[in-house]
């Protein structure tokens, strides 16, 4: 089994994404018909079903939803990590994303706990946006 | 009213497991074969008078297996007339009693069969390494999501922060069910359980432990339906199928609606036993879906056996234990008896032994109606099957 880390295979609903990652921004679609947020980005907005979508910078900062403390890893590539806490991130404007908690104690890390994102590079291609408690 | 068309199961069989793996030496598609025609044959029926297929399995992903009835039919010598490949993951063959009994019903075929297999523990080919990072997975897989077991966990301490369950009210769930498993002789493990010991074994993906986790073996099954009127002419014992619903929410767990409620499982169970013209003091055994402790008290709950939230209180001092108020996954489920990779198969099975009271110390007596409710994915997908002895 490989050890190098899994990549996300980018496509062209998620470019505009990655892209914006790489760059220090967290940019999700905005749905310029019912004007809510949604993550991950697709082509048709997932509450009122408009194609009429852009991508907005948004702030960063969530909460904790839910979280699980990894102390057996996901396969050989993440055993270093362990124990690594990966939790879903309810942002300020509404959509919940997969993420990791970057922390030292994870045992800190509890539901509700106020976090924003900070970005870690992977390789030239993909940078990827963990969060800190704040 | 009736017109004789009623659908009904006239027969099912499993492999012989030791250790967990297959007894006898065959390939995936080989134990495939070999329960389906022990299930025909059980109704009194050949695999030649099947005309309905329904199968989902992971075998040969990416290879032939992606047509699975096909490859499957291939192998069994027969041509169906009804089909269905639907691949829900763990609840895909109560689906499949849906939609065998809809085309039963609707006169498309005669003899529907039901089959599944896995040698995933002969094949030490379970994957632990993560799903494909492609399309929604490249939002989760990157991140060390464990899977399946992290989405459960994250589910799980999502409740418990919602309601106060404890790891003791998961760990009741499987000290329970392995005391089902002390009663079949057919089950993996066997050894008594206790409550620290399921707290104290090795933590997973936090808040479950080892022993919150289904066991990973081979296995494979088989359903055969029917109609009520055919099944007259057959020696055997039918068993009614009353009502069914299905429903899935998410594939990624960030997108599920609310983690700390099933909602495929409400959606399910309301719409079979509505059909059934059940209520919950009618059903006189429960066979739910044991991929972890926390899908059987998510599933309780969605079913309505409690209100959301207390969970926790209702199997808290071995309720669904043998002799409990409540008998629940009466083989020993997937935390003991076994789990192939798709469990739904086997807690169907055990349901038509009950109803036909035949499986010995485990029997729930005058058992009448039983509810199976399989789950899929990451708590994606759910199925409910109501059935009644005939």
């Amino acid at each position: 089994m490989s050890t190098e880390k899994p990549l996300p295979v980018i496509d062209h609903d998620s470019t505009p994404y990655w892209e914006a990652a790489r760059q220090g921004r967290l940019d999700i679609p905005l749905c310029g018909d019912c004007g809510k947020h949604h993550f991950y980005p697709r082509s048709v907005c997932p509450h009122c079903h408009s194609d009429n979508l852009d991508f907005d910078t948004v702030s960063g900062r969530g909460e904790v939803h839910t979280f699980t403390i990894a102390r057996r890893p996901a396969g050989p590539a993440f055993a270093d990590d362990v124990p690594y806490v990966v939790a879903l991130i309810e942002l300020e404007e509404g959509p919940r994303m997969m993420s990791r908690i970057q922390t030292g104690d994870p045992e800190k890390v509890h539901i509700g706990a106020k976090v924003e994102v900070t970005f870690v590079k992977a390789n030239d291609e993909v940078t990827f946006p963990y969060f800190k408690l704040t | 009213m009736k017109n004789g068309r009623e659908p009904v199961v006239v027969g099912v069989a499993d492999a012989p497991l030791e250790d967990g793996k297959f007894v006898t030496k065959a390939s995936v598609l080989g134990h495939a074969a070999l329960v389906a025609k022990a299930a025909v044959e059980e109704a009194g029926l050949k695999l030649s008078d099947v005309d309905g297929l329904l199968t989902a399995g992971m075998w040969g992903v990416p290879g032939p297996g992606q047509l699975a009835t096909v490859t499957l039919g291939e192998y069994l010598g027969i041509m169906p007339i009804f089909v269905d490949g639907t691949n829900i993951g763990g609840s895909a063959f109560e689906a499949h009693v849906a939609h065998a009994a809809m085309a039963l019903r609707e006169g498309y075929c005669e003899v529907a069969l039901i089959v599944y297999s896995s040698d995933q523990k002969s094949l030490r080919s379970r994957n632990l390494g993560g799903r494909p990072s492609v399309l929604s997975m490249q939002h989760e897989t990157p991140f060390g999501m464990p899977t399946p077991v992290g989405g459960y966990a994250m589910a799980a301490q999502r409740h418990m922060h919602e309601f106060g369950t404890t790891s003791e009210n998961l760990a009741e769930i499987a000290v329970a069910t392995r005391k089902w498993a002390q009663l079949n002789p057919e089950a993996t493990r066997r050894d008594p359980l206790s409550i620290d010991d399921v707290l104290s074994s090795t933590m997973i993906s936090e808040p479950l432990h080892l022993l919150d986790c289904c066991l990973v073996t081979d296995g494979a099954g088989a359903i055969v339906m029917t109609t009520a009127e055919r099944a007259k002419d057959l020696n055997t014992r039918p068993v009614a199928v009353k009502g069914y619903g299905e429903a899935h929410t998410h594939w990624a767990i960030s997108e599920m609606p609310d983690l700390a409620r099933l909602l495929p499982a409400q959606k399910a169970g309301e719409r079979a036993m509505k059909m059934a013209g059940v209520s919950h003091t009618d059903i006189d055994v429960v066979e739910i879906y044991d991929s972890f402790t926390i899908t059987v008290l998510l599933s309780l709950e969605a079913l309505g056996f409690c209100k959301i939230g207390e969970g926790g209180d209702f199997v808290s001092g071995q309720r669904t234990a043998p002799g409990g108020a409540f008998p629940m996954n009466t083989s020993g489920g997937g935390l003991s008896a076994l789990h192939p990779g798709m469990f739904g198969m086997f807690l169907l099975i055990e349901a038509v032994r009950q109803l036909r009271d035949e499986v010995g110390e485990r029997q729930v007596k005058g058992a009448e109606t039983a509810l199976v409710h399989g789950t899929g994915g990451t708590l994606s997908s759910g199925a409910t099957v109501i059935l009644q002895k005939d």
